[in-house]
């Protein structure tokens, strides 16, 4: 049976150092093991927009994903199979946690590994992504300092 | 939307005092009036003509928005009333595919609709109906607003139904688009046209007039007055404030700045929430004299007592208001409604009948039943938002502070709003391209000027005309495509029935996707 590792990316450095983990964990493991990478584009149904934004929503949408798909996704993806590794890559948009959650039962994983981000206001106000993620995880999550 | 008339005689006091503290400004802002001024009283007088009724002049134009209104409420078996729980589901999102996660909820749509009717109209323009019509326009005011909810829901759905999807991915909707593709498809190709040119000309001159000129000149007129009033340093410089208030547009519309657009679009709705909360603690500090105000509205509504027109008086009151504020029928709500991610246009037709009833129904009527339960409606020579203001006041002293800001954001928001309306009836017309998109904000934003320059009197005439001028040919095609609505209707709620759509379970949908 497979195991599945799913591994959260925002752009930043810190989802580097959460795919250095997951391919430690992958070894570990052993051949059988899928690297999921999920790129979050961060979303809510419940925002407030401008009628342009509506308007042009769909095509900024295509784009985003487009964007993440080149610019985080696919060069990670080609060094993680380069590598001898297992791996595939997702879009989504929405919150963050609720995401990676959804996606860890969907696909059965293991562990959610996410790199460790900086405290900013935001997060100190409404809580990080990372703090959501582990209420609602129903997987191991993994941070990665 | 919407106007104060009853500000009138104070505009012109203000008007004197400028003309005496500020000779060389007025001349600049009466010479804007008088160009502009005989160029629109003849569109005005042709839009408003009225008839008399029981003694009132009764506007024909508000007559076709509630026979259309009721007819719809028929024709849709109550709609309204049957789905409102629907409505709410739809806009909850329990029946959204998470597949479409990132694209235009029903929420957005929905809110951003809200955005461009939520607003003057709300404070002001029911001030004018309770002082003029007494209690008991409110009553006839909520009736024209639950009618409204099926013009909506017919017009929303036609929004969708015919939209256009650009080459760049980005969505037009709106009346064009449904006069001429829905009569087109039954060979009426040529008459589907004229109509949509006439709704695009009177869409482009209600941004002008009511989404922008209105909204720039009410804006002046309540930062003099918590500058000082007539003491204001801004009394006589309507022009320079209508730059200021331009460039800020400009930098939105034109120049993309995102940010201003961003924060306006989170006040706005802050500030209507604040507003109904207020109105309700006034409620509740003055609860046991609801009883009371609810049969001064009864009683006013169906016996009034020292209102000229008596009953029809008041009614016209009430329901000039409601049809001002919620613009149902008007067409300019398919537009923003038209965006939403949905293969059912029915779906968000019937999350549009809400916009009528969260802006009539609730906020409306929470503004009414503060001006009746303090007794504000009986205090001489107040009128508009000065009689709103002094109604909340009585509770808390700081409130028009509060209210000046609100009125500032929400006239800024329905500007925002409108200048895509009238952009989109532009694009109709002269083709969408960069040019012609900013041919026509330009024109939009020397519009900001002139309406701030000019005295009141006739920039709301003009205001309310183009825009009711929308609702002719708007009206005209929704009661030709009606039946097509029904159909959308009757099919989606066949589906709902079969369990083909059904609430989606998150979970169980990810699993299969």
């Amino acid at each position: 049976m497979t195991t599945s590792l799913i591994v959260g990316l925002d752009g930043t450095p810190g989802g580097d150092s959460a795919i250095a983990y997951a391919k430690r964990v992958a070894s570990l493991v052993g051949a059988e093991t899928r690297i999921i990478l999920c790129y979050v584009v961060e979303w809510s149904p419940y925002s407030f927009n401008t009628p342009e934004e509506n308007a042009q929503r769909a095509s900024r949408r295509e784009n985003e994903i487009k964007l993440a798909r080149e610019r985080v996704l696919a060069p990670a993806i080609s060094e993680l199979e380069k590598e001898g590794y297992q791996v595939e890559g997702r879009v989504r948009h929405g919150d963050a946690a609720e995401i990676l959650s959804l996606l860890a039962r969907e696909v059965n994983a293991e562990q959610i590994i996410v790199g460790r981000k900086g405290e900013s206001v935001r997060s100190r106000i409404f809580g990080s992504v990372t703090a959501h993620l582990i209420q609602e995880a129903s997987v191991p999550v993994t941070i990665v300092p | 939307m919407s106007r104060f008339r009853s500000l009138a005689p104070w505009a012109a006091a203000m008007a004197a005092l400028m003309a005496a503290s500020s000779a060389r400004a007025e001349g600049m802002d009466q010479a804007i009036s008088d160009i502009v001024g005989p160029i629109v009283n003849p569109i005005v007088s042709t839009i408003f003509y009225s008839v008399p009724v029981a003694g009132t002049q009764f506007p024909l134009i508000v007559g076709w928005l509630i026979i259309a209104a009721v007819i719809f409420t028929l024709y849709f078996g109550f709609v309204q009333f049957r789905l409102f729980g629907h409505a709410i589901r739809l806009v909850k999102g329990d029946y959204t595919d998470p597949k479409d996660e990132g694209e235009v909820s029903h929420f957005q749509a929905l809110a951003t609709a809200l955005s461009g009717t939520v607003g003057l109209g709300n404070i002001a323009g029911v001030a004018v109906a309770v002082s003029l019509g007494g209690p008991g326009a409110t009553f006839w005011m909520i009736l024209a607003g639950l009618l409204g909810m099926a013009s909506k829901f017919c017009e929303c759905t036609l929004g969708v139904k015919y939209r256009n999807v650009n080459a760049d991915g980005s969505i037009s909707g709106g009346p064009m688009y449904y006069l001429s593709k829905g009569f087109a498809e039954n060979g009426k190709a040529g008459l589907g046209k004229i109509l949509a040119i006439f709704f695009a000309i009177c869409a482009i001159g209600g941004s002008i007039g009511g989404g922008n000129m209105f909204q720039a000149n009410q804006s002046y007129q309540q930062a003099v007055n918590v500058t000082g009033g007539d003491a204001s340093f801004l009394v006589g410089y309507g022009w320079l404030f209508g730059l200021v208030m331009a460039a800020i547009v400009g930098m939105v519309i034109i120049g993309g700045i995102k940010s201003i657009a961003r924060v306006t679009e989170k006040l706005v709705p802050m500030m209507a929430v604040i507003y109904v909360i207020a109105a309700l603690i006034i409620l509740g500090f003055n609860f046991s004299a609801i009883p009371a105000a609810f049969g001064a509205i009864i009683e006013g509504a169906f016996a009034p007592v020292a209102v000229g027109g008596g009953i029809v008086g008041v009614l016209i009151q009430g329901f000039k208001r409601a049809a001002f504020s919620n613009e149902a029928g008007i067409g300019s709500a398919a537009i923003a409604h038209s965006a939403v991610k949905t293969s059912q246009p029915a779906t968000e037709g019937i999350v549009a009948l809400l916009e009528p009833f969260i802006d009539t129904v609730v906020i409306c009527t929470m503004t009414a039943l503060v001006i009746v339960i303090t007794g504000a409606y009986q205090v001489e020579g107040l009128g508009g938002v000065q009689l709103t203001s002094y109604a909340f006041e009585t509770a808390f002293p700081w409130f028009p502070y509060v209210l000046a800001l609100a009125v500032l954001m929400f006239a800024f928001s329905t500007m925002l709003s409108w200048s895509y309306y009238g952009l989109k009836a532009w694009t109709y017309l002269f083709g969408e391209s960069k040019g012609s998109e900013i041919v026509y904000k330009l024109i939009f934003l020397a519009f900001v000027v002139i309406g701030s320059s000019m005295s009141l009197g006739p920039v709301i005439d003009f205001s309310d005309a183009m825009i009711f001028a929308m609702s002719i040919a708007n009206i005209i095609g929704l009661y030709y495509l009606m039946p097509v609505v029904k159909r959308e209707l009757a099919q989606y709620m066949a589906k709902l029935k079969s369990g083909e759509i059904a609430p989606v379970d998150k979970e169980a949908k990810r699993q299969n996707a």
